[in-house]
């Protein structure tokens, strides 16, 4: 199984490969970690003529705070870099995202996979994607000319293996902008590390008094094109109350319900629902442990 | 090659650093990291199994960190350090590690071995402290059709106690000038099933002389 | 180099201990010499054009563009291989009447007809595998599709489709057997009768080095040198032969190193010999490595069966008679040597196993489907009837509410030898005696209490056993039995020692991770008492080896060994004659040991290394009558059933709802293998078989659309159990020594993958008791047992 031809180009800076990526125009590619890319290359199932490679790009590596707690991350910055990142910079409220990379494959693929990877290839069962829509996540494009252009997760997953980046457009960055000290995400899958059937994750808010509910955030991955948000589920964590197994449960059978999951060669509709109850019930639990 | 430049087609003239020695070869694009090592430089102890970054069969060390050269360009290598299993022994003298996997029957067809080889010394260098779990779970970035994984594992965590026996005595017997390696804060990643440490008689009573299992004495 | 753990003679006898395996330094040090590492000046790279349609017949084939294409060096079809007589079918064939069997004729490169997707059609060889992969894209080929069979009822419905016109029915295979009198009253009058209908998943055996071979003619040897990862080096050499038109000295196989077997490389491939053709044509060295897509897609499968099998018993449970219909889907085509008829035959003539089944019928049948075929896996249709045995008895304790352990013992054979029903002899074994140590070891560690406490709680665990025997050491009797074309059997060992002392022994099997290396290296060296790193094997050379049947149905270490053994004592004998000329004392008084001749009267001795010099350097003083030099070939061969090996899997798992994943919380081995060479090497293969067995039982599977394209292309859909799907697993040992070997050992090679699915699908059939629902078919799904435990009332 080996590549088809392609022309290779190192790019020295992101300006410099954004232009290629106009100048080549359809078909090129970039590359940076390769761990989905050279797989469908290898395949033969993607063929593209030119890769730019902007794996060497210095600046793009970085996890970083900001002055109002937000999380910076390099769209080079390596799974497994976030994985071992020290405390000081990613901290109990952003513990939801180092206890995920360990759920992204197997650590020889974190150590070359990219976070703007994983979020430019936009599987919809990715753990940035997921996390990104859940946290309400800022995603950093620089194009050729025009510097840079700021897109709301939301906004960003557009469809199956699509974002809303233009062709020319490289994703630099990705902020978390606000702490997260009380959210999980979840998965399963057939083996560890496959990709997931389904995941899940949430994210809780206390009122003050640190007893009561006062809001949820809840989101889904492999049930739908796109990773997305449940607002039926959150509406039950919004209502308040004792979170507890039977709030948490009520949410999960809710998210359930609120969606239609694909039957596929993983799982039927109905075995997707069964998972989703799940996987929310437990990042529920997970999230309230913290 | 340095800049946006546009080589022909054909070939380009890359440069790798394996196993601390310098190399210029003169390769197509498309050529993976795998095959440049085991074509071009003639270094065959790697060895390929899917292509597509499953089986680790390919697992080479690329600045000390395990990756897979299936996934990878050889050009996407150059600047950076590659180390394969032939830069284990020293000459005929095999590593601890190796040993280890000799000493536990860790391996049978010895196919996917190099792989876990380097994964292991990957790991290990930068987890010496990791325990049995973990290093099961790292294991589990591999596949091995011969062994079922148990001798693997086990190689590795006698490697890796061995390894800690030795500094502690090494730290006992040299005073404070020598310090352990720095770990960054890696977290002690967990298991995705839900086994229940209640359900059942603890495992680790049986860990130990593996149940009546007699290797070495009927 | 120092990995080695060998210990001086006088610490006693090689046989029994974990000596360190030779093999393990090269191969640790990235010096194994695997196929894919071979290269020879000049070489070239192969790889197939392949039907992209299950069935039908190829309308066109056009290879212009590919030789257009840069770095293609050529492009053949089977057109093309065809001048000069060439590329005659590999057909298997065994003596049975039409009535019974259907020979099929697997071309080495399709002609007009397509039979499966992914069946070559063509070679294409080029400077690089890049650009012969290139080349593949530039070939136009247009199908006429027919209708692909992609099942056992599309096979067997009225009027379908023929995958190949002289096998009606779609039936390559159909034998009844055994028809004990009176059987149809034994079940009509029986108390308790139980059913189980199974279906198993068609599997790939995966060894993780895929096939390959490299083709090269020798000019100084005149001959096709194949050098390839195969199980049968003779049966490849027999068949290059005869397909290419060429005399079999003509043909040399050599085997490199093997990344793995497990039945896949122990059958003739058509693609190593569509490569030695366009060697030949071209004068110049060609290489194939298949790649892990068409390993998966479009190489020998296996497992693919359907059991409909009833079962008597009395009312205190014992079993009274077993009605079985087999039928396997054994693909487009027979394998060589073993046919279509392997799966089948061996279902039929061992089902009864370890139990004293009074009466017997059993209706084997093979059918022929658009798929890729199926070759040997590990096990061989065991690892399926063993299943369908344990559920069958599991289901009779339900009904008559016994302890399934105890329903097995009142049924188990404790007598020997046995000869059973299918008219199988048993030799001793501990059948018996691995059930009670397999309980007890569950029972000690607590987990029928925990089972019980889990249940209190709401959680799903369940405990599962299975009791079986694998025959090993098949001799050419009992191949004969099978009515093959070629009778395995034999094996033939040469030893030979130089003036060193040193040691060189031939074998015709043929290692692929089985450490034959060592292991027959110890048998040697403890029949001569030398050291055994004095003692070297070869195997896998037909040019070496007198001849060879290879490395398959657990015969190694019972055939081989024993020539080996054999042989070696043979060349003990010469030494003790020409040493006793040496001190002048007969012969009778001296023995072997410690790299010498030894008199034990008076301590004096002869080392081997004098003994060698005056064989071979100073000839003129050896005794007369007898010849210089010092070799000995001896053969081994069994002329009953076999010898049987034994186990008890015992299993726990745990059932969680909330996924339906099956996780093992504990896996027990009572195993027995007669003597074990080496014991380490005995619970390698033993775990090695167990994981396979796991993986057949909840996560591996082929499946098909109803075109008949192979599901699974990667290894995201094939999914190959990790380290973490493995649990640990504890072997314990007993020991019934084989009373025929040499040795005292039986195989042990298979007995992992036989054991392991019986016992884990009891398991889960443990767990589910409260739900009433049964599973019988594998892989077990998460999603089939999330569906099961829903239906808790």
């Amino acid at each position: 199984m080996k590549p088809a031809a392609f022309t290779y180009h190192r790019a020295r800076d992101v300006e410099g490969a954004a232009r290629l990526l106009a100048e080549l125009g359809d078909e090129a590619k970039v590359i940076a970690g390769g761990q989905s890319l050279v797989a469908m290359m290898n395949f033969r199932l993607a063929r593209p003529q030119h890769l730019v490679d902007i794996g060497g790009l210095t600046g793009l590596g970085g996890v970083r705070t900001d002055a109002d707690g937000g999380l910076h991350i390099g769209a080079l910055a390596t799974h497994h870099a976030v994985e071992t990142a020290p405390r000081e910079i990613l901290g109990p409220g952003f513990a939801v995202i180092r206890d995920a990379m360990r759920w992204i494959g197997h650590l020889p693929i974190r150590t070359r996979g990219t976070v703007g990877g994983s979020l430019a290839h936009a599987d919809s069962t990715a753990e940035w994607c997921l996390l990104a829509v859940l946290l309400d996540a800022e995603l950093v494009a620089r194009g050729p000319y025009d510097g840079e252009r700021r897109i709301a997760a939301a906004d960003f997953f557009q469809g199956y293996y699509t974002t809303a980046l233009e062709p020319e457009e490289i994703l630099v960055e990705v902020v978390f902008p606000r702490p997260a000290p009380r959210a999980a995400l979840t998965e399963f899958a057939e083996r560890r590390g496959d990709f997931a059937t389904v995941a899940a994750a949430v994210d809780l808010e206390l009122a003050p008094g640190g007893t009561q509910l006062s809001a949820g955030r809840v989101a889904l991955g492999g049930v739908s094109a796109l990773p997305v948000r449940v607002p039926e589920a959150e509406e039950v964590l919004a209502r308040g109350g004792q979170p507890g197994p039977e709030l948490f449960a009520e949410c999960a059978a809710t998210a359930a319900e609120s969606v239609d999951p694909p039957s596929d060669g993983n799982g039927s509709t109905h075995y997707r629902r069964v998972l989703i109850r799940t996987l929310v019930e437990r990042a529920c639990e997970e999230a309230m442990a913290r | 090659m340095t800049d946006t430049t546009h080589q022909p087609r054909q070939q380009q003239l890359i440069s790798l650093q394996v196993n601390g020695e310098h190399h210029e070869l003169l390769t197509e694009p498309r050529r993976t990291l795998v095959d440049a090592l085991r074509h071009d430089l003639r270094l065959t102890g790697t060895h390929v199994g899917c292509e597509h970054g499953i089986c680790g069969a390919c697992t080479v060390l690329l600045d000390g960190q395990p990756v897979r050269a299936c996934l990878m360009f050889a050009a996407q290598a150059e600047g950076s350090e590659i180390r394969t299993v032939e830069s284990l022994a020293d000459g005929r003298q095999l590593s601890d590690l190796q040993q280890a996997f000799s000493e536990h029957h860790g391996l049978q067809c010895g196919f996917c071995t190099p792989g876990f080889l380097m994964l292991a010394e990957g790991f290990l260098a930068e987890r010496p402290e990791a325990s049995k779990e973990e290093i099961r779970e790292v294991v589990a970035s591999n596949l091995c059709r011969c062994t079922g994984y148990q001798t693997i594992v086990e190689a590795i965590d006698d490697c890796a106690t061995r390894r800690r026996a030795a500094l502690r005595s090494q730290l006992e017997g040299n005073g404070p000038e020598h310090t352990g390696p720095e770990h960054t804060g890696h977290q002690d990643a967990g298991h995705q099933n839900e086994s229940n440490s209640e359900t059942g008689p603890p495992r680790a009573a049986c860990e130990e002389d593996r149940c009546g299992s007699t290797t070495r004495s009927r | 180099m120092t990995a080695q753990h060998s210990r001086t003679p006088a610490d006693g006898p090689w046989i029994g201990a974990s000596v360190g395996r030779r093999e393990d330094p090269r191969l640790l040090s990235g010096n194994g010499r695997f196929t894919d590492d071979l290269e020879l000046p000049g070489m070239l790279h192969a790889q197939f054009v392949r039907s992209t349609v299950a069935h039908g017949t190829v309308t066109s084939l056009d290879l212009t563009a590919v030789r257009q294409v840069p770095g293609v060096v050529a492009a053949f079809s089977a057109e093309d291989l065809a001048g000069g007589g060439g590329l005659a079918d590999i057909t298997a064939r065994l003596g049975r009447p039409l009535t019974e069997f259907v020979p099929t004729g697997m071309p080495v490169l399709a002609r007009d007809r397509v039979r499966y997707a992914g069946e070559p059609l063509a070679v294409v060889v080029a400077r690089d595998a890049y650009a012969a992969e290139d080349g593949l894209e530039a070939a136009r080929v247009t199908y006429e599709t027919l209708p692909a069979i992609t099942s056992e009822e599309q096979a067997l419905a009225p009027g379908a489709p023929l995958v190949h016109d002289e096998a009606s029915a779609n039936t390559l295979l159909d034998v009844s057997m055994f028809a004990t009198e009176g059987i149809d009253e034994t079940f009509d009058e029986a108390p308790c009768v139980v059913r189980v209908e199974t279906r198993t998943g068609r599997q790939n055996a995966l060894p993780l080095e895929t096939r390959g071979v490299v083709a090269s003619w020798d000019h100084r040897e005149d001959q096709l040198l194949l050098q390839t990862s195969t199980q049968v080096p003779h049966q490849v050499r027999t068949t290059a032969a005869r397909c290419l038109g060429l005399d079999e000295r003509a043909v040399r196989v050599v085997v490199p190193d093997m990344g793995g077997g497990f039945g896949q490389k122990c059958v003739v491939g058509r693609e190593e010999i569509a490569v030695g053709a366009a060697a030949l044509r071209l004068g110049r060295p060609v290489k194939w490595i298949e790649d892990r897509k068409d390993a998966l897609s479009a190489s020998f499968l296996a497992r693919e069966q359907h059991y409909d099998v009833r079962a008597a018993f009395d009312s205190d449970g014992r079993i009274l008679g077993l009605d079985a219909s087999v039928v396997c889907d054994m693909g487009a085509y027979s394998c060589y040597p073993f046919t279509a008829g392997i799966e089948p035959l061996m279902a039929s003539a061992e089902m009864p196993g370890v139990y004293k089944v009074p009466a017997y019928r059993v209706r084997a049948r093979a059918v022929t489907t658009n798929k890729a075929p199926t070759a040997p896996y590990r096990g061989v249709s065991r690892p399926q009837y063993v299943m369908v045995m344990e559920r069958l008895f599991e289901r009779a304790a339900r009904e008559l509410d016994l302890e399934p352990t105890e329903i097995r013992r009142r049924n188990l054979i404790t007598q020997f030898p046995y000869t059973g029903v299918n008219n199988v002899t048993y030799d001793p074994g501990s059948y018996l005696e691995s059930l009670n140590l397999c309980e007890s070891v569950l029972r000690e560690e607590g987990w029928y209490a925990a089972k019980e406490a889990a249940s209190a709680r709401g959680r799903h665990l369940g405990i599962g056993y299975s009791c079986f025997s694998e025959r090993t050491g098949y001799g050419s009797a009992a191949f004969a039995q099978r009515k093959m074309e070629v009778v395995p059997g034999f094996d033939i060992s040469e030893v030979r020692m130089d003036t060193s002392g040193a040691l060189v022994v031939t074998t015709g099997t043929m290692s692929h991770g089985q450490s034959h290396e060592t292991t027959m290296a110890q048998i040697a060296a403890d029949e001569l008492g030398l050291d055994i790193a004095k003692v070297r094997i070869h195997q896998g050379d037909t040019d070496r080896i007198t001849y060879g049947w290879g490395t398959f149905a657990s015969r190694s270490i019972a055939i081989g060994g024993s020539a080996i053994r054999l042989a070696a004592g043979k060349l003990g004998e010469k030494l003790k004659v020409i040493a006793a000329s040496v001190l002048e004392v007969p012969a009778e008084e001296l023995e072997l040991g410690q790299g010498a001749v030894r008199r034990p009267a008076d301590g004096s001795s002869v080392p081997y290394e004098e003994l060698a010099d005056i064989a071979y350097l100073k000839s003129h003083l050896l005794p007369k009558d007898v010849e210089p030099g010092l070799t000995a070939t001896a053969t081994f061969d069994v002329f009953n059933d076999g010898t049987f090996s034994n186990a008890t899997h015992g299993v726990v798992v745990e059932l969680h709802q909330g996924t339906g994943q099956v996780e093992i919380l504990r896996y027990v081995c009572v195993e027995d293998c007669g003597v074990a060479i080496n014991p380490q090497v005995v619970e390698g293969q033993t775990r090695g078989g167990i994981a396979q067995g796991i993986a057949g039982a909840l996560f591996e599977q082929v499946t098909y659309d109803e075109h008949g394209a192979p599901s699974a292309v990667s290894f995201m859909d094939y999914k190959v159990p990790t380290a973490l799907e493995i649990p640990e697993i504890s072997i314990h040992h007993l020991e019934t020594p084989c009373a025929f070997t040499e040795t005292g050992a039986k195989g042990v090679g298979e007995g992992g993958t036989i054991g392991a699915p019986g016992a884990v699908l009891n398991a889960v059939n443990d767990a589910l008791l409260p739900t009433g629902v049964e599973l019988d078919d594998t892989p077990i799904t998460p999603e089939t047992v999330v569906s099961a435990l829903e239906q808790t009332p």
